[in-house]
């Protein structure tokens, strides 16, 4: 059994609400903590809420230039400033000012970022890999202190792929994504869960910062192993929808020779890979610019070693 | 035989469909865009059936619109506005439109358009009536409804001195709104797209059946009605204080009774309906009415006859 880690208890933790400036429960919530930020104190910490991203916000679109949550890669973060560069670009340098520099010492030790999807993915847990111990412990608390929905866990980083999200900025960092919310709307629902759960996962933070030993355990988890776009035609239009016997059936297991996407003429499109898979992001609408119409997964159970603090 | 109860139409031969009113509104636009390619399933002897992008710029940014909503200029004063440099798209729009399929109010104007849209509402698949004495289009939904049952098919009557809106649609002499819901902007859901596609099917197959000289008897529909629109809560600052309470979200058409939750705030607070008799509220929690003030509208339940009624050529 391998022993306990241990890691510096977390002091400077943020959340950002609007990251994409259409998924309300986050923007809801952070204009409300701004207002208010005693519901993100605990006795040894207390958490900084912000907007991500103002200019999308106020527009209510997911952005005004690029996506913001694709921006925190070193080739934005330390480039120069140039005229002509999109608002997100500044953006994502002043964060990483604020709550970076990614990579550094002085980077916060924790960051939240709060999503909606118009997928059925329920309430998500977003983690970049298995290997984040203190993001796997934090989840695997929330699995089993907030039962009112299963909470599945996304791994989202692709081997050899670089991070790029606005919590990569953070030393350590986890995404509360929550669906099925059509973007620019709030659902009284899903904004109660995110606030439940933020709830739930600041708890654990206390629980650590105080001097708790979280044993060692096995956790089941989601790993993306690729992308499937649309069929589409030659002049780069979609010329199939998501199959209906796929519609909202994220994270359930996708066998080959089930039917993934229904053309215009109504026939059927089989899924073709040789192993079971576990879709998710299914029929995302910001992902069908980003030629995605579902992730693929592979179902893994990780060993988890003890965590304590310092 | 005809009765005293039997009107004499005229037959209906110049159909068209649009789709991309609102670029976001995706069931509509894909639809469109097949029967363009592939029309086999549209067309119907006797009658030309010409599907149609409203608000091409729209459609390419997936976005509701560029400048203004085109489903409310088509009123008198921006279709007869003049054209200058400055001219919001969506009027420029509007006028190529109704000099193509109008001109409004004309004897050249179309003779019926369906409008396709969707809505985050869970409304099912909503027919949109605006004139209460329009008996063609009320016998079309009668026979759309019946065609489909037993699956709902509620029919929303926007008729009201200030809250009818100048429809793309209004241009034709039978203007009819399909709303199908609930699918978020920018997505396209194959089981929405159905129901819409159903229901375009039942219409043509009833313009044609009404051509071939079918008569059809007096019926009664029931309908909704609008009364008023209800706005969210809000701060001085104009911000929303609070949401859709979960009682009502997802609920439209479903009864309101006074006392019922309405919203929700922030601090857990329930806000009720106060009202003197049931209403049906429809368009609950539709993302693009935010910028309208609008968190739901109330309707009351009616049912509206219609005469009956026979092509004029048969």
């Amino acid at each position: 059994m391998a022993a306990s880690c241990r890691l510096k208890p977390l002091s400077c933790v943020a959340v950002s609400g609007g990251t994409h400036g259409n998924e309300m429960s986050g923007i809801f919530l952070a204009k409300h903590w701004l207002r208010n930020p005693m519901e993100l104190r605990r006795g040894s910490f207390a958490v900084t809420p912000f907007l991500g991203n103002p200019r999308a916000i106020e527009k209510c679109v997911r952005y005004v230039g690029r996506d913001l949550n694709r921006t925190f890669t070193t080739e934005f973060l330390s480039s120069t400033e140039a005229e002509d560069e999109p608002y997100e670009v500044v953006r994502a340098r002043e964060i990483n000012q604020t709550y970076g520099p990614k990579g550094s010492a002085q980077a916060f030790d924790f960051m939240f970022d709060l999503h909606n999807t118009t997928a059925n993915m329920g309430a998500c847990l977003i983690v970049d890999s298995e290997e984040s111990l203190l993001p796997m412990h934090m989840c695997h608390y929330i699995q089993t202190h907030y039962t009112r929905s299963p909470c599945p866990i996304y791994l989202y980083k692709l081997p050899g792929e670089e991070t790029y999200s606005i919590n990569s900025v953070a030393k350590a960092g986890l995404t509360l994504e929550l669906g099925p919310q059509p973007q620019q709307v709030v659902r009284a629902d899903l904004f109660t869960q995110m606030r439940d759960l933020m709830a739930c996962a600041l708890d654990f933070i206390e629980l650590f910062n105080k001097g708790t030993v979280f044993p060692a355990f096995e956790i089941e988890a989601y790993k993306i192993t690729g992308r499937m776009d649309y069929p589409r035609y030659s002049d780069g239009e979609i010329s199939a929808m998501v199959h209906p016997k796929l519609q909202d059936k994220d994270f359930l297991p996708l066998n080959p020779g089930d039917p993934i996407f229904q053309t215009f003429s109504g026939e059927e499109i089989l899924y073709e890979g040789n192993t079971t898979i576990y879709p998710a992001f299914i029929n995302e609408a910001a992902y069908y610019e980003k030629k995605v119409a579902f992730a693929k997964m592979e179902k893994h159970m990780f060993s988890i070693p003890g965590l304590q603090r310092e | 035989m005809t009765s005293c109860y039997v009107v004499h139409e005229a037959p209906v031969r110049r159909v068209a469909i649009f789709g991309g009113t609102h670029g976001n509104e995706l069931s509509g636009v894909f639809l469109v865009k097949h029967w363009q390619e592939n029309g086999a399933e549209i067309q119907r002897t006797g009658l030309e059936v010409r599907p149609f992008i409203t608000n091409p710029r729209a459609v390419k940014k997936c976005t509701r619109y560029i400048d203004c909503d085109l489903n409310r200029v088509f009123d008198p004063d921006n279709l007869g506005r003049q054209i200058t440099e400055d001219i919001p798209y969506e009027v420029r729009r509007a006028q190529e439109i109704n000099h193509v399929f109008g001109p409004k109010d004309s004897n050249d104007a179309y003779d019926l358009i369906f409008d396709l849209h969707n809505t985050t509402s869970n409304m099912g698949g909503t027919l949109i009536l605006e004139n209460s004495r329009n008996n063609f289009t009320i016998q079309m939904f009668h026979y759309i409804k019946n065609a489909l049952a037993p699956e709902c098919c509620p029919v929303f009557l926007i008729e009201h001195p200030n809250l009818k809106y100048a429809t793309t649609r209004s241009i034709a002499k039978h203007p009819v709104g399909v709303e199908v819901g609930p699918q978020p902007q920018g997505v396209l859901r194959a089981d929405i797209l159905d129901k819409m596609r159903k229901i375009i099917k039942h219409g043509l197959d009833f313009v044609h059946i009404f051509n071939e000289g079918k008569e059809f008897p007096p019926c009664t529909i029931e309908i909704y009605k609008i009364m008023e629109k209800v706005d969210y809560p809000r701060n001085k600052n104009g911000e929303i204080t609070a949401v859709i309470h979960p009682s009502l979200q997802d609920q439209d058409w479903q009864p309101l009774n006074n006392g019922d939750p309405i919203f929700l705030t922030i601090d857990g607070e329930t806000i009720n309906y106060e009202g003197d008799s049931t209403v049906y509220p429809t368009f609950v929690n539709e993302a693009a009415y935010y910028e309208k003030k609008q968190a739901f509208v109330k309707t009351v339940k009616v049912k509206l006859n219609a005469k009956g009624i026979r092509s004029s050529l048969s």
